[in-house]
């Protein structure tokens, strides 16, 4: 596993470095720079800036600067729009927000959404089965644009309980929202998925010679329904983890917790190269990172699979 | 001999005396109002600042954190004239480019060193610097200091730019041509001095609070990027006994919904009510919804350039859309926030400025669709031959929804066929600075508070002239405006002659559109360029 392990991981090097070039070359084509503005800058201070940051350089020339200092300096450069701060910077601040809420909001979504999904199949037709499955599917309804401004008016406005945003260094009380918002649609989807992989192994034959020779329900159920059960949710989960820590721009925007999202999606519109290659290495070793571990995941699930 | 200039000061001198006191009774020492304990006041941005660095910072939020942080040579109080800021006057020769000002002894630091005039001398020269080369520095060549341009292009050193410290409470700057409103332009952020050896130690990074040293009524405590940043008051600073909010903390709410909802719940005391609401809130809270003119125009652009539409090139054509647009549907019923229909292309609020009696203006809408109707007509266009063209726009609800209604009023007026399109913002400035483009939408904000801020963008080689407009007349006047001792008579010919033509269609003038909460005193509602100091403000008691 160990030999499987760091093949997979030398693969990633040039998938990431193929990311790195082809998201290079996308943001020089867009049209407009870091310093297109409504003011155009006279051309000699619009020079001048440009060989600051070394933007006058022919563009393979700029592509090999920026390799070799993330190689030799581990340095992602400057950020061309917040001047007194550079790209690690702005990973080290918002990485470990979204980092937090992320992950909690994962954790919220699978433990709520296997636990739904295991009583609907076990209670298979009965009124709890009815009410998980129209929880999931009006939570699979929901996503986090929707339940951001929901949730604002009812816990801030309607009821006063809870700030309408900030992060506040990641206290209780800020962090309750942006985590419900972000878990819902997903928690309504792995609901659904863990109720139908159930009722499924629920219905093959080692779950009936189980039951046959008289074990009681909970153990069939924990010892041997529960890991197969959760082999299809798990390789929904690995996309969901990485999805749950980019894709959170915008309960960034609702909920001002001052997280990555936001970072990249106005990186790439003020064409802030450095932070927007930056964010996107970054997310890009995390999809590889979650997807090697969801691998390996699988063989302890099921016994079949071997590496 | 030396004309001499000074402001009175006499009447903050005395007001000084007896505020102390007053303050630590809870009411306010002018308007003997009483003052709530916590003297916190918070509102919200849409953005993260560009940065706090008073030479680096470009965008408006940062712009409103610096000029409480930092304080140039003359400041603006409420109704937006120019006051002493370190500064307690000036003197200007009688050729009117050489300006002194006198520094105020007691101005410090926040870390208690004086503010020199030393401290503006390396500021200003900070601002041309190639080595900076920061995003402002044409200002300083818009403010005509000696050398300015030539430093900026790299051709000359940057110790020649002509300003100097005579000692260290007289600074004397030398222009390159006569410029009567110079001082006015000394309120301007990219002014105010910077405090060298923190820079020199600390590098780009000290503007963080922990290494930052400033010279205005706050210094900063506190940034968060993306989330917050507080501001607190500055025991250093000359007039601090007169200062009464304690903190200023600025959120960063990027959805303006959102923001609003936060402020009906309580967490803010000022926030932007988003287009079309204004109504329902004034309605609603009819003590906090405020709205007030602003110093910024909002305008299509003929792309009057080779790469044009032909049908452009006839200044009747231009006419006949301009006449059809009608402006009251747009800030009535469209933008309904109180914004000021507009006939010219500066506002009316800005100083010194007297709108021309445009025809237009004298007419009533029926009456200029008929006329329209006619200009076409003779140009040519009509049921048979449409006039058609594209209007573009940059993407965003609000001006999607006057670009639609505009080319309905086109289109059911005249039988013009108009073609929409949006661009996100960078692209959208690329198309149009390289003229492609047949229509285009256009705002502009004034730099300073007079009419040449927006007028220049008219003249034929400025680099914001994306239409391309040329008219020798227009650039004659322009140039004569800069050195006039009276140029509102020129100003006013310019509007005329652009009435005429029409390179542009004027559609409204911004209004500032805010909840303000009522408890929050003393907000510049009449400062047009919306230059507001949080040490001017103040919280009443509930």
């Amino acid at each position: 596993m160990l030999a499987y392990s760091l093949r997979r991981l030398l693969v990633a090097i040039p998938t990431i470095l193929l990311l790195i070039v082809a998201c290079f070359f996308l943001m020089h084509f867009a049209p407009g720079g870091p310093f297109t503005s409504e003011r155009p800058l006279p051309p000699q201070v619009l020079a001048n800036i440009e060989a600051r940051y070394g933007l006058d350089q022919p563009l393979w020339k700029q592509l090999w600067d920026y390799l070799y200092n993330i190689v030799v300096h581990f340095d992602f450069g400057p950020s061309f729009k917040f001047k007194d701060r550079d790209v690690n910077d702005i990973i080290a601040q918002g990485f470990p927000i979204s980092l937090t809420y992320g992950s909690l909001s994962f954790l919220v979504a699978t433990a709520v959404g296997v636990s739904l999904g295991i009583a609907a199949a076990i209670k298979h037709n009965s009124w709890i089965d009815y009410f998980a499955v129209g929880l999931g599917i009006a939570a699979q309804a929901l996503p986090n644009f929707i339940m951001g401004p929901i949730l604002i008016l009812t816990f801030t406005l309607w009821l006063g309980w809870l700030p309408g945003g900030g992060w506040n260094g990641g206290q209780w009380q800020y962090l309750i929202m942006p985590v419900i918002a972000l878990a819902t649609s997903y928690m309504g989807s792995i609901a659904r998925i863990t109720r139908s992989s159930m009722l499924e192994v629920l219905n093959s034959n080692f779950i009936r010679t189980a039951r046959a020779k008289g074990l009681p329900t909970r153990t069939v159920i924990w010892r041997h329904a529960l890991k197969p059960t959760l082999l299809p949710v798990v390789s929904y989960l690995g996309p969901v983890f990485v999805y749950v820590l980019t894709g959170s721009v915008f309960v960034d925007i609702y909920f001002s917790t001052g997280g990555l999202g936001q970072a990249y999606v106005g990186s790439a519109l003020s064409r802030d190269y450095a932070v927007l290659l930056g964010v996107t290495i970054l997310y890009g070793a995390l999809t590889v990172v979650v997807n090697l571990l969801t691998d390996l995941a699988y063989a302890w699930f099921d016994p079949k699979i071997r590496y | 001999m030396n004309k001499i200039i000074r402001t009175s000061l006499a009447g903050l001198l005395s007001s000084t005396l007896i505020t102390g006191a007053a303050i630590a009774a809870g009411t306010h020492p002018q308007t003997g109002e009483a003052l709530a304990d916590d003297q916190t006041f918070t509102y919200r941005v849409l953005d993260e600042h560009s940065s706090v660095d008073p030479q680096v910072v470009e965008d408006t939020d940062g712009a409103d954190i610096v000029r409480d942080l930092f304080e140039g040579l003359m400041n603006q109080d409420e109704n937006g004239n120019l006051v002493p800021g370190v500064a307690t006057g000036f003197t200007v020769n009688d050729a009117k480019d050489v300006y002194t000002f006198t520094l105020r002894d007691d101005a410090k630091w926040s870390n208690g060193d004086p503010v020199t005039a030393g401290d503006f001398v390396y500021a200003w020269k900070r601002a041309v610097n190639p080595e900076l080369s920061s995003p402002y520095a044409w200002f300083m060549e818009l403010m005509s200091i000696e050398n300015a341009a030539a430093i900026i292009a790299g051709e000359k050193p940057v110790d020649e730019l002509g300003v100097k410290a005579i000692d260290d409470k007289t600074l004397e700057v030398r222009l390159s041509a006569p410029l009567p409103y110079f001082p006015q332009m000394t309120t301007h952020s990219t002014t105010f001095p910077a405090p060298q050896k923190v820079i020199e130690e600390f590098g780009d990074a000290w503007t963080k609070p922990e290494n930052i040293v400033s010279n205005g009524a706050y210094v900063l405590t506190e940034h968060l990027p993306q989330e917050r940043s507080v501001r607190e008051r500055n025991e250093m600073y000359w007039d601090n006994d007169n200062t009464i909010l304690d903190k200023v903390v600025a959120l960063v709410i990027n959805d303006e919904n959102v923001a609003l909802t936060r402020y009906l719940a309580g967490e803010l005391d000022r926030t932007d009510i988003p287009a079309g609401q204004y109504p329902r809130m004034k309605q609603e809270h009819p003590d906090e919804a405020i709205s007030y003119p602003r110093l910024c125009n909002y305008y299509y652009t003929f792309n009057l350039s080779d790469s044009g539409p032909e049908a452009f090139k006839n200044p009747n054509v231009r006419q006949a859309l301009s006449l059809a647009v009608d402006r009251a549907i747009i800030t009535e019923k469209v933008m309904a926030g109180g914004q000021p229909e507009a006939y010219t292309f500066a506002p009316e609020a800005t100083a010194g400025f007297t709108t021309p009696e445009v025809e237009m203006t004298s007419m009533s809408q029926p009456e200029r669709d008929e006329l329209a109707k006619e200009l076409l007509a003779e140009a040519g266009y009509g049921p048979d031959n449409p006039l058609s063209f594209e209007l573009v726009y940059n993407t965003s609800e609000a001006h999607k929804k006057v670009a639609v209604a505009v080319s309905q009023m086109w289109k059911q007026k005249l039988g013009v066929q108009v073609e929409l399109a949006n661009m996100e913002w960078k692209v959208f400035l690329e198309e149009r600075g390289n003229q492609n483009f047949d229509l285009a939408r256009g705002a502009w904000c004034g730099d300073y508070n007079e009419a040449s801020t927006f007028l220049d963008l008219l003249q034929s080689d400025s680099g914001y002239n994306d239409g391309k407009y040329n008219n020798a007349r227009v650039d004659e006047l322009l140039a004569e405006a800069k050195t006039s001792d009276d140029a509102a008579p020129l100003y006013t010919e310019v509007e005329r002659i652009i009435a005429q033509e029409a390179p542009v269609i004027p559609v409204y003038h911004y209004a500032g559109v805010f909840m303000i909460d009522s408890d929050l005193g003393n907000w510049p509602v009449n400062n047009v360029e919306q230059n507001w100091y949080s040490k001017n403000l103040y919280k009443l008691a509930e």
